[in-house]
Order: structure tokens, then C-alpha cells, then sequence
């Protein structure tokens, strides 16, 4: 908002996504946003007022026509897939390396309106390993090689866009590295393994984690935006907790894995549909995780949460659908409606 | 992808409309940044304080000389198998001075279940230049550290009491970057309490292990109890005089010739210094 004299046209990508579709609300708030347009292969799942959403296929092919059709000055970039179990591992590339080249390709036409570019990535980039930092800054490199293919494929796009950065001086490129999200919303392995009746732990391990919440998450994006930031940034909670201890704040027992060979019993027990731990997730469960966050807050944005925070708020989320039990959802996107709200002669807008 | 799932959706959840207060939720455990806990210290100072006492009759010279605030580093000779040094070290400080000790320890510990896990309760961080950096810098705590690293207690019981090589200097860099001092600490008696008598560098291999010691201890008491019982040496301690570093703090980079040429006075020092202390040694085991 600040500075701003002409309203920004935003172009968001994964709308059908958590983050996509609260960073659209946050946005639809602001009177300096003129223009909302969300891509995502699947419908809004949150209630959007202005936003215009458009279909696009996996590897967002349509963007360079939607940019160049709609001049959006700014892309939100929350497409990017980093919950494996939610997609098989060509999906993902296709999603996230593929995505990313073809935001690049629009991004960077010739004639191309963008002139700013916030990423949405993961601290998984960093992996976990026993050689790591206690902390990891920005610059610094992750000590074992990526094995999973959510890893390769965030650390490629991550290049791209460092590539892009440094070839188009006159787009600004923020590349926001988040920590695991917890709030009262958002699902992900660790909120499915948090959600058990008894939390999983390796046997042996009892890993430092570190948390956002999600409302940080979205207003990391909009800080991000709005102050033009450029470079790479960490978005975490301060502080660190150990995983027996985010299961005590639940009011939840541990139920330790076999420390040797995990495989043996996930693989089953994924079947079953009782627990999904991906290799990327088991490493974090064994060495655990921490993000240097003072780039960020340097830069002006103020955490609303800690670590210790994000998870007293994932708890009480939790402990309320314990309770009212989940209903349908309240909203669902039709498109007739929203087209009719949106662009009917019969709809009075108010006029400013 | 990160969600809302829409097949449970989602209570209506009270939301503040405007930035309250930042939430921090007061915690149900004491488990540091670092992984310490001083719940778990206590009781493993309770439990280790006879064995500080009366099995190795741990005596310090010269405890003044560590700070009483403020970061410093720690640097002190290694030995024994399985370093009997380091707990003493921590210990001692721990309850002669009350202030906590942090030990850095190879990142080996870390990938161990249940040890690795014990041992960052107890204090211990893996031997990362940044992890030190900010225990000194940023929390100025007390940080451990044996430049030798494996080579110092991996090394035969013909060769105890010379030191190895320390590293690259990494450790007067540290210091250097964190603007805190070096204290020596000589420790004369470990090298006695688990005598390294062969080495076997194939299981060594096999198992992924720095070193694969046969000890005098094993011989006595077996592999198992072998493993975890030292011999009763007694423990000396000697803190040298801290070596204040005039240079200024969070530089890009020091010279390196500066460095290797601390970190060798750093070396020569503590190694005067147990000859010294050996020469005045009556006994291994009466000291």
C-alpha cells in the first residue's frame, strides 16, 4: 500500500491452494490491488469476492497468454507442490520445475508487464541431516545431497529463479522459504501425524522443529509484496521445540517407529491409509530443522507467532474439531454464480 | 500441495481481525534451542557427581580464569576411547561455577538414536563452525571444544599426552569471528581411564565408526562392561590464561597465517603444560 500510486494488477498462482486462496482474500482487502486473477487446475476453495479465477492444466501452460492478456504487474507464485503424498513424483515435477518454466517464459517475454515476482518455497530445500547447522541462513548450502524428488525439484526451480533474477534487473524476485506450516487450517504429513490418536516418532530421536503459523504465512506474502522485497528469505517462528513436546501440548503420547529400516513398517501402514511419512519428512523427524529468521525480520515484517504459538494454535484447532464435528464444506465454487457476481448488469457495485 | 482439505472441512474458527499481541505459548518442557535441557542436567550431574567425586577425584588449578559471563571458548586435549574428558570438563564448570557448558562433539553423535539424543540434553551441539559462532556471539555461553577431534581420542595408549594435530585452526577462527577468548584447559588423567591398546580399522570401516578401539577396559571387564567402565585415574585440571584475540569481531575473513599461528601457541602451551603436570604426577592413580 505504501507508495503505491497505481493500483497493482496481481496474477496468483495454486488460488485452489491453502496458501493461494488466503493470500487472494488478504489481497481483495486492499484497496491498492486493482486486479486479482488466480490459476489453478482445481476451483477456489475459499470464498473469493473479486478475484477472477481461471482453469489452467498442471504445468500452467496458459500463463504467458493470461499475462500478456491481462498486464499484471505482480505474480504470486503459491503453486508449488512441497506435500508429496498429495501427488506421484512426475506430477510434482511437472507442477513445480515445469510450472516455474513457464512462469519464467511469461515473466520474462520481452514485452512483459511483471515487474515483480514472490515465490512461495520451502526450508526443505535445506533437507535434514545430522551434518546441519543448528540454524540455516539464507546462504547457506544444504550438507547432503537431495534424494526426494520434492527436494530436486524445489532446488531446481529455486535456480531458475535465481537465473531469472539475475538476467531481468528490472523484475523483482522474492524467493520465501517456509518452514512446516501449522495453524487451524492447513493440512500436511506433520498435521495428519500430529491429528493421530498417537503421534509418530522414531525410536531414539526426539528432533528440534521449528513452526510457522499459517496466518504468518500469508502475511509473509503480502509483506513480501507490498515491500517489494528481493532476494531469498526464511519464514519460520522463533524458536525450536522437540517433537515430544509439540505431541505433550496436543495431550498426546508418542509411539516410537523402529529407528533402523522405517520403511518396512510405513510402507504397509501408508497402505493402510493410517500414516504417510515420506522420506523427506522421516529425515525431519529423525535430525530435525532450524531456519536462521532474521533476514526477514530485518526487513520489517513481525511474526505474529513463534514456534511454541504456532503450535498452541494448531492445538486449539485441533481440540475444536475434536468437539463440533466437521461439517460440510460451506462453501463450494460454481462458476454461473460467481459470474453473475462478478460481471451481471443486475449486481449493484458500490461505486468509489 | 499444502490445503485446505475439503473433506473435513473446516469449523469456523474464531479469528482476530486485527494484529493482537505476538502469541508465544509458555512451554511444557525446558529443551533449549540447542536441544539442552536443564531438567535432564540436573540429573545427570546428580548421578555423575560421585563418579566426579570419588571415582576420578576430578581437582581444578586456575578455575578463576574462566569468565564468569560472557562467551569464551574452551579448548582442551582429548583422550580416551570414549571420552572420559569432556563430561568432567562440563561437569566441573557446571557445578564449581554454575554456568552451563556446551560441547561440541562430532556430528556423529547426532545420527546415534537414543545417544544422540541424550547427549544434546546433556549439552552437547555438533561441531558445526556456525553452531559455535552463535552459542559464543549471540547467547555468550560457554562452549567445549577438542581441536583434535577423533584423532586425539582415537590415538594408542603409547601416544597419550601428545597431543595431534589441531585441525585447521578452525576453532581460533571461531573465537576470532565471535570476539570471545580461548581458554586451555589441561586435563591429565583421561588418557588412563580407557587406554586405546589396538585399533582395527576394518571394523572401523565396516561400521561407519571414526576408530574401532580395543581398550585395556574390554580385556578386564569384557566388551559390554568394558565399554562404559573406566579405570579410576584421577583427574587433574589445569585453566591456563585466556588468550584475548585483538581483532575485531564478525570480520569477512582473518588471516589465516594469524590463525595457525595462535591455534600451534594454543597447542604448544597445553602441551608444556601437561608435561609439566605429569612431571609433578607422583601416581596414575593417586595423582
Amino acid at each position: 500500500m505504501a507508495g503505491l500510486t497505481v493500483g497493482r494488477r496481481v496474477l496468483i498462482t495454486g488460488l485452489g491452494t491453502f496458501w493461494g486462496g488466503r493470500v487472494a482474500q488478504a489481497l481483495e482487502n486492499d484497496p491498492a490491488v486493482d486486479l486479482i486473477v488466480g490459476l489453478d487446475t482445481t476451483t477456489p476453495a475459499v470464498k473469493l469476492e473479486r478475484t477472477e479465477y481461471v482453469r489452467a492444466d498442471q504445468s500452467y501452460s496458459i500463463l504467458s497468454r493470461i499475462v500478456k492478456a491481462t498486464q499484471v504487474d505482480t505474480i504470486l507464485h503459491t503453486s508449488l507442490a512441497v506435500d508429496s503424498t498429495r501427488m506421484s513424483g512426475r506430477a510434482l515435477h511437472e507442477t513445480n520445475v515445469i510450472g516455474t518454466m513457464n512462469l519464467v517464459a511469461a515473466a520474462g517475454a520481452p514485452d512483459s508487464p511483471v515487474r515483480q515476482l514472490v515465490v512461495k518455497s520451502s526450508t526443505l530445500v535445506y533437507g535434514a541431516s545430522h551434518r546441519d547447522p543448528a540454524w540455516f541462513r539464507e546462504d547457506m548450502a544444504r550438507t547432503s545431497p537431495a534424494k526426494t524428488r520434492v527436494e530436486r525439484s524445489l532446488l531446481e526451480v529455486e535456480s531458475y529463479l535465481q537465473d531469472f533474477a539475475d538476467e531481468s534487473p528490472d523484475v523483482t524476485v522474492a524467493i520465501l522459504r517456509f518452514a512446516n506450516v501449522l495453524g487451524t487450517d492447513i493440512v500436511t504429513p506433520i498435521t495428519k501425524a500430529l491429528s493421530l490418536p498417537m503421534v509418530p516418532a522414531i525410536f531414539g530421536f526426539d528432533p528440534l522443529l521449528q513452526f510457522v503459523e499459517e496466518d504468518d504465512v500469508v502475511r509473509s506474502l503480502e509483506f513480501a509484496m507490498r515491500e517489494r522485497l528481493a532476494g531469498i528469505y526464511n519464514v519460520a517462528g522463533d524458536g525450536r521445540l522437540p517433537w515430544s513436546e509439540v505431541a505433550g501440548v496436543l495431550g498426546k503420547r508418542v509411539v516410537a517407529l523402529p529407528p533402523f529400516s522405517p520403511g518396512m513398517l510405513l510402507g504397509p501402514l501408508a497402505r493402510l491409509g493410517v500414516l504417510e511419512l515420506p522420506d523427506e519428512v522421516a529425515a525431519l523427524l529423525r535430525f530435525g530443522r532450524g531456519v536462521d529468521n532474521t533476514r526477514l525480520t530485518q526487513a520489517g515484517f513481525a511474526y505474529r507467532y513463534t514456534t511454541s504459538g504456532a503450535v498452541e494454535s494448531f492445538s486449539k484447532g485441533h481440540r475444536l474439531r475434536r468437539v463440533v464435528p466437521p461439517t460440510r464444506p460451506e462453501y463450494a465454487y460454481q462458476r454461473d454464480v460467481e459470474a453473475f457476481f462478478r460481471h451481471s448488469p443486475a449486481v449493484v457495485r458500490p461505486t468509489s | 500441495m499444502p490445503e485446505v482439505d475439503r473433506s473435513r472441512t473446516v469449523v469456523p474458527f474464531p479469528r482476530a481481525a486485527v494484529a493482537p499481541e505476538p502469541v508465544s505459548a509458555p512451554r511444557l518442557g525446558d529443551v533449549d534451542a540447542w536441544g539442552r535441557s536443564e531438567r535432564v542436567r540436573a540429573v545427570a550431574r546428580t548421578l555423575y557427581d560421585p563418579i566426579y567425586r570419588h571415582w576420578f577425584r576430578a581437582e581444578w588449578e586456575g578455575l578463576d580464569k574462566i569468565p564468569a559471563e560472557g562467551g569464551a571458548l574452551l579448548v582442551a586435549n582429548h583422550a580416551a576411547a570414549i571420552p572420559s574428558d569432556a563430561p568432567v570438563i562440563m561437569h566441573g564448570i557446571e557445578t564449581e561455577l554454575g554456568r552451563p557448558v556446551y560441547g561440541l562433539a562430532d556430528y556423529l553423535f547426532k545420527a546415534l538414536p537414543v545417544v544422540g539424543t541424550l547427549w544434546a540434553r546433556a549439552g552437547g551441539v555438533p561441531a558445526h563452525p556456525d553452531n559455535a559462532y552463535r552459542l559464543l556471539r549471540q547467547d555468550g555461553q560457554l562452549v567445549l571444544v577438542f581441536p583434535e577431534g577423533t584423532k586425539g581420542s582415537g590415538k594408542l595408549f603409547r601416544d597419550r599426552y601428545q597431543l595431534r594435530r589441531f585441525g585447521r585452526g578452525g576453532f581460533v577462527e571461531i573465537a576470532m569471528r565471535a570476539g570471545v577468548p580461548i581458554v586451555p584447559i589441561a586435563v591429565v588423567g583421561a588418557e588412563e581411564s580407557m587406554p586405546t591398546l589396538w585399533k582395527s580399522p576394518t571394523v572401523a570401516k565396516l561400521t561407519g565408526l571414526p576408530y574401532f578401539p580395543i581398550t585395556a577396559n574390554m580385556l578386564l571387564f569384557g566388551p559390554i562392561l568394558g565399554a562404559v567402565a573406566y579405570f579410576p585415574a584421577k583427574f587433574t585440571l589445569r585453566v591456563l590464561d585466556p588468550i584475548h584475540l585483538d581483532v575485531a569481531p564478525d570480520q569477512e575473513r582473518y588471516s589465516r597465517s594469524r590463525i595457525i599461528d595462535v591455534a600451534e601457541g594454543v597447542r604448544i602451551s597445553l602441551q608444556e603444560a601437561l608435561l609439566g603436570m605429569l612431571s609433578e604426577r607422583a601416581s596414575v592413580w593417586r595423582g
